[in-house]
């Protein structure tokens, strides 16, 4: 990894992202090593907290990967962790930090392939971003 | 218990402006139950803030705290020593651990909250206003439904002609707030105690209430001095 990549925190859930990240593994389909997984029980697990900390800590970015609707082994913690994220997104356009470094997505444990492609997705997006996200606005803006 | 609402974000920062080192101190008791200043929200708040300020350019240095009653100056003296440390204090407490902590200290007290209203917890995430703490309870004429809290106009002898066909207020545009003349109406039913409603209550005496101005409770045998 080098310095220039953006750092990216997924906090993927123990039964479909982070399965879904071991079969990309296995499949030795590449994605960009600059992902950092963190396994959750259930995206439902997730503390809007976390996702904070992520970003104070240096993450540039920030995935949470949940079951596919209908899917979550919990009944509704993916739809519950949606919600959250939604929120925490409004918090970041509030505090000048652009609500696109932070996504949620849906897959299932078979789709090692889109895991894959989401992680790649996630880098482009925040490299095509203008700054890091801690980078200081000139005097008096925010 | 007290219900209250954090402040938009962007009014906290601007009370945070002139400050470089802060303490965010919450309150364990109301406004953790009603997830607007507890432990977790001073966490919550204190992350957003420092990434606020560092994308600002002008960090900040934030000492995260709650006590379990704000509203009580033997819970908040462990805090004496951090709180004169600092060039002020967010207060995630309701308006009384504000008041309580400025008398107590020195130090700039900011709100990070609005204080609402005494609520009861109807589900998950939602909070209602059930009590006005007027001073002076009917409840038990009744059915436990308080007219002067749940009732928009604080009618003692209700309905009104406001009530609509299916039981709601005029005043909740969605039909969202039953009338509470109504649900008098239906648990004094349940309970066999309609013939309290052939009872016509009179002017209310509203000198309890906050008309009186500020209210003070004294309970000389509790009193330590004297």
């Amino acid at each position: 990894m080098t310095n220039s990549e953006p750092k990216i925190v997924a906090f993927c859930c123990h039964y479909c992202a982070f399965a879904a990240a071991d079969l990309a593994g296995v499949l030795r389909l590449k994605y960009p090593p600059n992902v950092h997984i963190i396994r959750l029980p259930c995206t439902g697990k997730l503390d809007t907290l976390y996702i904070l900390k992520a970003f104070e800590a240096g993450a540039d970015g920030v995935i949470v990967a949940g079951c596919l609707e209908g899917g979550c082994h919990f009944i509704s913690g993916n739809l519950r962790a949606k919600k959250r994220v939604l929120a925490v997104k409004g918090l970041l356009a509030r505090i000048g930090i652009a609500p696109e470094r932070l996504e949620f997505f849906n897959l299932s444990s078979a789709q090692g392939d889109r895991f894959a492609q989401i992680a790649r997705e996630m880098t482009e997006r925040i490299k095509s971003l203008s700054s890091s996200v801690l980078t200081p606005l000139p005097e008096g803006k925010g | 218990m007290i219900v209250a609402d954090q402040k938009p974000i962007e009014e906290i920062l601007q009370m945070l402006e002139p400050y470089r080192k802060v303490l965010f101190l919450g309150c364990q008791t109301c406004v953790a139950v009603c997830m607007a200043g507890g432990e977790k929200e001073v966490g919550l708040l204190a992350a957003a803030v420092r990434l606020a300020r560092k994308h600002q350019g002008r960090p900040i240095e934030i000492v995260e705290g709650a006590v379990k009653r704000q509203c009580d100056d033997e819970f908040n003296e462990p805090w004496a020593k951090t709180i004169e440390q600092q060039e002020a204090v967010l207060s995630l407490a309701c308006g009384v651990g504000v008041n309580k902590l400025s008398e107590r200290f020195d130090v700039p007290i900011l709100p990070a909250l609005n204080t609402k209203f005494f609520g009861e917890v109807e589900r998950q995430g939602v909070w209602a206003e059930v009590c006005a703490g007027c001073g002076n309870c009917i409840l038990h004429l009744t059915g436990g439904i308080c007219p002067i809290a749940r009732c928009a106009k604080n009618l003692l002898n209700g309905p009104c002609g406001g009530v609509r066909a299916d039981g709601t207020c005029e005043v909740a545009q969605n039909g969202s707030r039953p009338c509470a003349w109504v649900m008098i109406y239906e648990r004094l039913g349940k309970l066999n105690q309609r013939q309290n409603l052939e009872n016509i209550f009179g002017a209310k005496d509203w000198s309890s209430d906050r008309h009186g101005g500020p209210r003070k409770r004294i309970r000389e045998d509790m009193l330590l001095e004297g």
